[in-house]
């Protein structure tokens, strides 16, 4: 790998590694402080790497100025050194004074248990996004802007508010105790939810960016996987669902970046590999008798990589939609559970339906419309589809409508 | 609450016919839940029922002279009455002839 890839590849890598032991070691009250310092050490890779040779181990050389640094830090502020030391010593009396362990161990406690301290349910959850973006993804503050289309200023006030948040709840970088950690659990799965649909919903133009934030969710994800305490159904039917929602990343752009609609996608595209592991986790989440909203969805992601239009296929998505709706209602799978009840028990009840849901500020819900009316009245399914159009909010969304009723058009 | 009373099925219907009837409860409530007017729901199996009357006397089954009785109850929201009587009439109790739903307001909703 060449330097000017390596040093960006690092980053992504090695940066929130860093952050979180230092963070740990230091309090959440500094993750400034671990920030910066995490920041430090990479400019001096970048003069340092540049004028001489890339070391052997660039990670180890990482860790050591990153260690170097932090405990030069706590020499030269020793008020802040005792503080931190009486911390140490308050919560492991064992320990004589403060060591930057960066150890694999360590760091994948130290991550961990940011994770749990970034989804306090007290941060706000557009806040918990964006501070696990900086935090454990090591994701720049000009790539969460465009992620979330928005200005690195907002990003940044919205981090800064995050952070004081962190230090005024006096949020502890610990792993939750046996009592609490279901209910924490909950949190930070809706947090690793959501960053996934960030990613594979985003109206952002840039598609890597937006498959990383999903393989940055993935990932998280895996690492409460591979703990023993997290290793708990729910977190095992959430990452099913980020498998199967990612092993159509592929066919669901065509060349040139235009979204490819479910039927029309290429299924040689689809990535076997990732179905089979979803479909592992999927089987490892069944254990216990308990079911939460990422089973139903991991199982309705699941029947939908299987194309072929069978009556079974729609009759086990429908009862689906019909549970989840019970235990966590959203507009879209109101709108996608009536598209399964047309599948299923055909159209003229599912219009019936769908004219219940008044979803009338939803362009989907106007497409839904135009989708049941087609073949039914005709002149009916265009108007809802120009109703629709009036209303979509992307091109790509409208020129997607304005094909269907240019079809209808046709044929009519 | 909009509460059934029917007659057991298991006693009157084939397991195919009772498959439908769930499959239809799956669905209408569903449909009450699409419209995010859903708040609970749960079925009362008829075995093992018990009466217990005055002065501790207890019976098999709470069938008195009627064959209809108390199976299941759905909670939803309603802005009014006549909302939660539109949401029973789609009820799949009702294709039984003397099965009814008694619609109930929740003091506690």
């Amino acid at each position: 790998m060449e330097q000017p890839e390596l040093i960006p590849h690092l980053f992504r890598t090695e940066f929130r590694k860093i952050t979180s032991v230092l963070c740990k070691a230091f309090g959440i009250e500094n993750i400034q402080i671990a920030e910066d310092i995490a920041s430090e050490t990479f400019l001096a890779a970048l003069e340092t790497w540049t004028y001489q040779s890339i070391p052997p181990n660039p990670s180890a050389w990482l860790y050591s100025v990153a260690r170097n640094k932090a405990l030069n830090y706590l020499q030269r502020n020793q008020l802040f050194a005792q503080k931190i030391a009486l911390q140490v010593k308050q919560s492991d009396p064992g320990k004589e004074e403060l060591d930057i362990d960066l150890s694999d161990q360590n760091i994948t406690d130290s991550q961990l248990q940011m994770l749990f301290a970034i989804c306090h349910p007290a941060i706000p959850a557009e806040a918990q996004i964006a501070l696990a973006l900086r935090i454990l993804c090591g994701f720049g503050i000009e790539e969460i802007a465009n992620a979330f289309l928005c200005t690195k200023e907002t990003i940044n006030k919205r981090l800064f508010r995050a952070k004081e948040k962190l230090r005024t709840e006096n949020v502890n970088i610990v792993f939750p105790g046996e009592a609490e950690i279901s209910n924490r659990l909950k949190t930070v799965l809706t947090t690793l939810y959501l960053l996934f649909n960030e990613g594979y919903y985003s109206e952002s133009q840039d598609t890597v960016l937006r498959e990383d934030l999903c393989l940055e969710a993935t990932r998280l994800t895996y690492l409460l996987i591979e703990n023993e305490k997290t290793n708990l159904p729910d977190v095992n039917a959430l990452l099913a669902l980020m498998c199967f929602h990612s092993s159509r990343f592929e066919a669901r752009k065509d060349r040139n970046g235009e979204p490819v609609l479910y039927d029309d996608q290429d299924e040689t595209l689809w990535n076997y590999e990732l179905i089979a592991k979803g479909a592992y986790f999927l089987h490892q989440a069944s254990h216990g008798n308990k079911f939460s909203k990422y089973h139903l969805e991991a199982t309705i992601a699941y029947w939908d990589t299987r194309k072929a239009d069978t009556k079974e296929k729609w009759e086990n998505i429908l009862q689906l939609y019909n549970l989840l709706l019970q235990i966590a209602y959203s507009p879209i799978a109101a709108l996608n559970r009536t598209y399964a009840l047309s599948k299923a028990n055909g159209k003229p009840e599912a219009i019936a339906a769908a004219e219940k849901l008044q979803l009338t500020d939803n362009h989907y819900y106007y497409t839904l419309l135009g989708e049941l009316y087609t073949g039914i009245d005709n002149e009916k399914a265009i108007d809802h589809y120009l109703q629709a159009v009036s209303i979509a909010k992307t091109n790509a969304d409208r020129q997607m409508i304005q094909q269907k009723i240019a079809r209808l058009t046709q044929e009519g | 609450m909009l509460i059934f009373r029917h007659q057991d099925g298991t006693k009157i219907a084939s397991p195919e016919q009772i498959q439908i009837w769930m499959k239809q409860t799956m669905d209408w409530i569903g449909g009450i839940a699409a419209q995010n007017k859903f708040v609970e729901g749960n079925g009362l199996p008829f075995d093992d029922a018990k009466v217990v009357w005055h002065n501790n006397v207890v019976t098999n089954g709470p069938f008195g002279e009627i064959k209809e009785t108390l199976g299941g109850y759905i909670i939803v929201k309603a802005d009014s009455v006549d909302e939660a009587v539109e949401f029973a009439k789609g009820c799949p109790v009702l294709q039984g002839e003397g099965n009814s739903v008694e619609v109930r307001r929740h003091t506690r909703h």
